[in-house]
């Protein structure tokens, strides 16, 4: 270093000092940003609603009311609906384990290859990462309601549909946790001469796994509901069932509650059971 | 003046550190020697409260520091600095607000995460980075720092605490020789000019024998050796590590002038692999 250090070091404060401003003047502005979208966005939604959300508001609690008291009213009936609705379950869960376990093997080809750094083509990394936002950007619903229309009702459209979508979130999520793995194990094994898949499959998969457990276990959660919803559309399982318990006037709201139930419980079921697993997988290192 | 009285330390079943009786008078520079394993990291980790005794008490000038609780403890920390082997910092942050770290104790939560930190303090970081020699780098992220001046930043961060002790636990044992002796350069300097009680746990002998005023060794859990660096002959070094007549000072030294080649080349061999 050159000149008198006493300068030099007062213009280094007074850089930092500037760098700081701009940082809090950015911060500032997001936060503006931030609150500035939040109310547009609520007022958007306020105006194009079909009545008015001030007016619903305080009807918002008559339906889970009516609901609940109905349920409460024939509660003998319950361990009887339980058992009548837990076939339609196993099928919904069926649907989301399937649909789960091959859209996670999908994913878990396309993230690696569409991850930079370990792609097996690293030119046609924004192929892969394209076709994983067409199959994230397609609601399944639609692609449930298409299948459906050509091969008819059941659970094969479902299926379908929610692997297609699951095989673009979870590649997305997997291609994540692959960049932050550590590339040096990797390293070692290419010096020891080992193939693409092996370097991934011994190099990659063990760092990864406990967190693709958890990501796959989490979308198998939400699948479970997805399956559920596409009963509605024709899709069969506990959603086909809902459907009928939960129409307004018409429906069964002790059904409607029982099923609420089954689907708590496996939520619960699947959560305790990623978390065990997870567990075990990160103590196993 | 530290008193550290009959501490014991049990992970389990193993006891880390066992009964362990010293006192540091304020303004020492004290080297802990010993072989991994032997409770260095977990005494020093006791002193400043990341790990709780088991059994004794741990006073400072005549507080009972082991027994304290929430905002209380807290404050002993920032009295209390630590510098660790893998430096510890936040990697993503730039050096200057690593360095205001230091000073966290004081600031309230809702001010440190809008990142408000008074350009008093901001001056200050800055200067201490210039007593260490790093201030170039004020606006860089860590990660993009060497080891050895990733460790120096980590000492202005104990030294913004403006701690009453140092504790350093293997400052240097993840760095070049070179870098080691800039840190503990820099350590040995803090001492003499700002007279901070220093405890340093050490790797090399040659390092403590060269920078501490008084060295302390542990084996097993417990004190072996307590003595000026003169007293810390070879027989003394081979009962702290448990180790025979082979043991020679010379072949684990890092320092730069004790280099010299220790074995003979090794004679041309018959190739051992498959042509």
């Amino acid at each position: 270093m050159t000149g008198p250090a006493t300068s030099a070091l007062g213009s280094l404060k007074a850089d930092y000092l500037a760098l700081v401003r701009r940082r809090r003047m950015y911060s500032g502005l997001i936060t503006v940003l931030f609150v500035s979208v939040l109310a547009a966005g609520f007022s958007v939604a306020d105006a194009r609603n079909a009545g008015g959300f001030w007016q619903g508001l305080p009807k918002i609690f008559d339906f889970p009311a009516e609901l609940i008291s109905e349920a409460i009213d024939k509660s003998a009936d319950l361990p009887a609906n339980l058992l009548l609705y837990l076939p339609a379950l196993i099928e919904t869960v069926n649907i989301a384990a399937v649909s789960t376990l091959v859209g996670a093997l999908l994913a878990i080809v396309l993230s690696l290859l569409s991850t930079r750094g370990l792609a097996r083509w690293p030119r046609l990394i924004p192929f892969f990462r394209r076709a994983m936002d067409v199959a994230r950007a397609v609601p399944e619903i639609v692609i449930a309601l298409v299948l459906i229309f050509v091969m008819g009702g059941g659970p094969v459209p479902a299926l379908i549909a929610i692997t297609f979508h699951s095989a673009g979130a979870l590649g997305k999520l997997f291609s994540e946790v692959n960049e932050n793995a550590d590339l040096k194990p990797v390293e070692g094994l290419a010096s020891v001469g080992a193939s693409w898949l092996q370097r991934m499959w011994l190099g990659v998969i063990p760092q990864v796994a406990p967190n693709y457990i958890s990501y796959a276990l989490l979308r198998f959660e939400i699948n479970v509901r997805a399956s559920a919803i596409l009963g509605f559309v024709g899709a069969g399982g506990i959603g086909a069932e809902l459907r009928v318990a939960i129409s307004w006037g018409t429906g069964r709201y002790d059904a409607a509650a029982a099923i609420f139930i089954l689907l708590f419980l496996t939520i619960v079921a699947i959560d305790q059971l990623s978390s065990y697993y997870r567990n075990r997988l990160v103590g196993a290192h | 003046m530290l008193h550290i009285r009959d501490v014991t330390r049990r992970f389990g079943r193993n006891t880390a550190v066992d009964r362990v009786a010293l006192e540091i008078p304020s303004g020492q520079m004290v080297g802990i020697i010993g072989r991994s394993g032997a409770g260095k990291s977990t005494l020093l980790r006791m002193i400043n409260r990341l790990v709780d005794p088991s059994e004794g008490s741990i006073l400072f000038d005549g507080r009972e520091v082991s027994a304290l609780r929430g905002a209380a403890l807290r404050s002993w920390h920032r009295d209390c600095a630590m510098i660790f082997q893998q430096f510890n910092l936040v990697p993503r942050l730039d050096v200057v607000s690593n360095v205001l770290h230091g000073t966290l104790n004081r600031r309230s939560t809702v001010a440190t995460m809008l990142n408000l930190f008074p350009t008093a303090d901001i001056n200050q970081a800055i200067d201490i980075l210039d007593r260490l020699g790093i201030a170039d780098h004020a606006p860089k992220r860590v990660e993009a720092l060497s080891g050895g001046q990733q460790q120096r930043v980590a000492i202005a961060r104990a030294l913004m605490q403006d701690p009453r002790i140092i504790l350093a636990d293997e400052p240097i044992a993840s760095l070049d020789p070179m870098n080691a002796q800039v840190v503990m350069d820099t350590l040995r300097r803090i001492h003499d000019e700002d007279g901070r009680m220093i405890v340093c746990n050490l790797h090399t002998l040659d390092t403590a024998r060269r920078y501490c005023d008084r060295v302390i060794g542990m084996r097993d859990g417990r004190v072996v050796f307590d003595g000026s660096p003169q007293d810390l002959t070879t027989r003394a070094a081979r009962d702290i590590y448990g180790a025979g007549e082979k043991f020679s000072e010379a072949s684990t030294s890092t320092s730069i002038e004790t280099l010299e080649p220790l074995f003979n080349p090794a004679p041309v061999r018959e190739p051992a692999f498959a042509n």
